[in-house]
């Protein structure tokens, strides 16, 4: 969250290009901050809000002249800020036998201004609700006692709760939500003596952000479909390595978090948001979890469109896009994956990338905060959204380009290294090695002990692999283990991390293979991919870099150091 | 924190305030020589300064407060 400071700087921008919208704002205090905390949020989505901010407790008389400067404004929007203590002290004059009548009395008030608004074409009211606040004259008591200012408080947020349901053109805003997050940080005391203020500097950036999420979807700016990655996102764990049984989610220790965020999505869904799954997996290990896990709250009938391939997300995005026929900017991408996330956000700069806490059991909070799904209405239509869309999916079958990719790579400035086993990353390289079932080409199990054997014994060839990009490192990321033979080399081992796939790593190492046994002395590579339930993906990796199957023994290939021409990466 | 260091670390909270990289405030300096600073610019910069210093004024310093000087003092005392 931006702070009001941030806010102020963008007024002094350019905003020439963005979207113009006109708001006036009125209020029985002090506006000026709020105004401008206003006009920098819209900003940061690409609008530039004019406000006509009307001097101070002018409701009344702007919006009951028909010639004020609030109807010469022509505003899209008017925002009518009505603050707790103002209301407090009109309850204090007001007659103890009439307190009862209070939120009565003050909603038709309330209303009969909303109706001379609306009675005026194309505006807009935005109507604040009022945060709480008891006044300690009867303590808890106050909350049975119809004469209390708690009761009659109350009373008025549901009043205008419900006269609002009734009128399609209100809004409200729901400050009493900012205020229950941020407590006494909502309100400096001082400041409402001082200056009228009756919200906090700190309390000012929340308030423009749930404002601009109603105008925003007044804009028709809504977001519609909800993109999701599956591992570490829906489950805990990688359903490719881990399998079935060993992927958490469910009412047991972490994978509650997970269970909760699957929850929330789903009422997503019940609400008319559609569900993607956007994975880089195998379609049925993709699936199984949604078909088996008698854990999973989401099930394959809630998701609209499911694409698990090993493409990069950008183009399995755009492809989701293209089959649901919606907005790139109706659409929400969610991955814990860092490099995920950057992928898409530059491959696709109109579509929402939350930045993802590391934490799963932050998700569920931090997207509520983000307001990404305010709406200005509901239909009936909503709720069986998801059916029309999944059948849409069917019909439509996968193809592909990958267009700007290289350039995206290329601008990532990868770096890697290739560099023989040292006792450093013995314990890693054992990991790996245990851990890899997709990537792995003979999952052939290594213990540390025999890592460390193997490093020292002079028939191996042995290399590991690190890889950095500017967005951080990621550490030892693959190994590979060749045999010294009599005229060869044997590739006894090679495994990755799928979380670089694609991003000509493979052809990194292979251009290191090869030239690790010709310096070694050797013109001739043999490889091998044994099949597993798992490895699927690599299944064509070989050929697909430059190696010939053998005649007399398919699954194993060869390469002549000597003949082979070193492959495109973007890797240094 | 000294009073020198105060006075160092006030005017950077101007400078980001009002934007302006230039300002140098003094003791004497008051709402009339800096052009932006007014009623509305005086809860900002007051909000900024209870900020970068972790402390509240009280409602009185808020108004009362004459020029940079004053400001100073009451900041000295409320973190020493």
């Amino acid at each position: 969250m931006a702070t009001f400071l941030e806010l102020k700087k963008n007024l002094k921008k350019d905003m020439t290009g963005l979207k113009p919208f006109k708001m006036a704002v009125l209020g029985d205090c002090a506006t000026q901050h709020l105004s401008q905390a206003l006009r920098g949020e819209a900003y940061e989505r690409g609008i530039a809000l004019s406000v006509y901010d009307a001097d101070y407790d002018e409701i009344m008389a702007q919006i009951t002249d028909p010639s004020s400067e609030l109807y010469d404004f022509a505003p899209e929007a008017v925002l009518i800020v009505m603050c707790t203590e103002r209301l407090y002290s009109d309850y204090c004059r007001t007659e103890l036998a009439e307190r009862k009548n209070f939120a009565d009395n003050r909603i038709k008030l309330i209303t009969s201004l909303w109706d001379r608004l609306l009675s005026v074409k194309g505006i807009k009211v935005l109507q604040p609700d009022l945060p709480e606040a008891d006044d300690g004259i009867y303590g808890n008591f106050g909350l049975k006692y119809e004469d209390s200012f708690i009761y009659q408080q109350r009373r008025l947020n549901f009043l205008l709760m419900q006269e609002s349901a009734a009128r399609a053109s209100v809004s409200l805003i729901n400050l009493s939500i900012i205020k229950s997050e941020l407590g006494n940080a909502f309100r400096d005391d001082k400041m409402y003596f001082a200056a009228r203020m009756p919200f906090s500097m700190e309390a000012l950036p929340r308030i423009a952000a749930s404002v601009m999420n109603t105008v925003d979807s007044a804009l028709g700016r809504i977001r519609k479909c909800v993109v999701l990655d599956l591992d570490n996102t829906l489950w805990g764990g990688v359903i490719g390595d881990d399998g079935l049984s060993g992927i958490e989610v469910g009412e047991l220790g972490t994978g509650r978090a997970f269970h909760e965020f699957q929850t929330w999505l789903k009422e997503l869904k019940n609400r008319g948001i559609i569900l993607a799954v956007c994975s880089k997996n195998n379609e049925d290990t993709a699936k199984e979890p949604f078909e088996k896990h008698p854990e999973m709250v989401l099930k394959l009938d809630d998701i609209a469109c499911f694409i698990a391939n090993w493409d990069d997300k950008a183009t399995n995005i755009r492809k989701i896009q293209s089959i649901l026929n919606i907005g790139m900017d109706s659409l929400v991408f969610i991955d814990d994956n860092r490099f995920e996330r950057e992928l898409v956000r530059s491959m696709i700069p109109e579509i929402t990338v939350p930045d993802m806490p590391e934490d799963p059991s932050s998700y569920v909070p931090y997207l509520k905060s983000l307001g990404l799904f305010e709406t200005t209405g509901i239909s009936a239509e909503d709720a069986g959204r998801t059916e029309k869309y999944r059948a849409e999916a069917e019909r439509v079958k996968a193809m592909d380009s990958f267009a700007d990719y290289s350039e995206y790579l290329k601008s990532l400035e990868m770096k890697a290294v290739a560099a023989p086993f040292d006792e450093f990353h013995f314990p890693r390289i054992a990991e790996l090695s245990q851990r890899s079932n997709q990537f792995n080409l003979r999952t052939v199990r290594y213990q540390t002990g025999d890592i460390e054997k193997m490093s020292s014994d002079d028939s191996y060839i042995t290399l590991y692999f690190t890889l950095k990009d500017r967005f951080g490192d990621h550490g030892l990321i693959s190994a590979v283990i060749m045999k010294k033979l009599e005229d060869r080399v044997f590739v006894d081992t090679w495994f990755m991390s799928c979380r670089v796939l694609k991003r000509t790593m493979e052809e990194y190492i292979i251009n290191s293979m090869v030239k690790a046994a010709a310096d070694a002395g050797y013109d001739l590579i043999e490889a091998e991919y044994i099949p597993t339930a798992k490895n699927k993906m690599v299944a064509d990796i070989y050929p697909k870099m430059g190696f010939k199957e053998m005649q007399d023994e398919p699954g194993h290939y060869l390469v002549k150091p000597s003949e082979f021409k070193p492959l495109v990466t973007y890797i240094s | 924190m000294s009073r020198e260091e105060i006075l160092e670390k006030v005017n950077e909270v101007f400078r980001e305030v009002f934007e302006d990289d230039s300002i140098i405030v003094k003791d004497e300096t008051t709402a009339d020589d800096i052009e932006d600073w007014d009623s509305l610019m005086h809860i900002t910069l007051v909000s900024e300064i209870e900020n970068a210093f972790g402390f509240k004024f009280k409602m009185k310093d808020v108004v009362g407060m004459k020029n940079v000087g004053e400001m100073l003092d009451i900041i000295k005392e409320a973190v020493g």
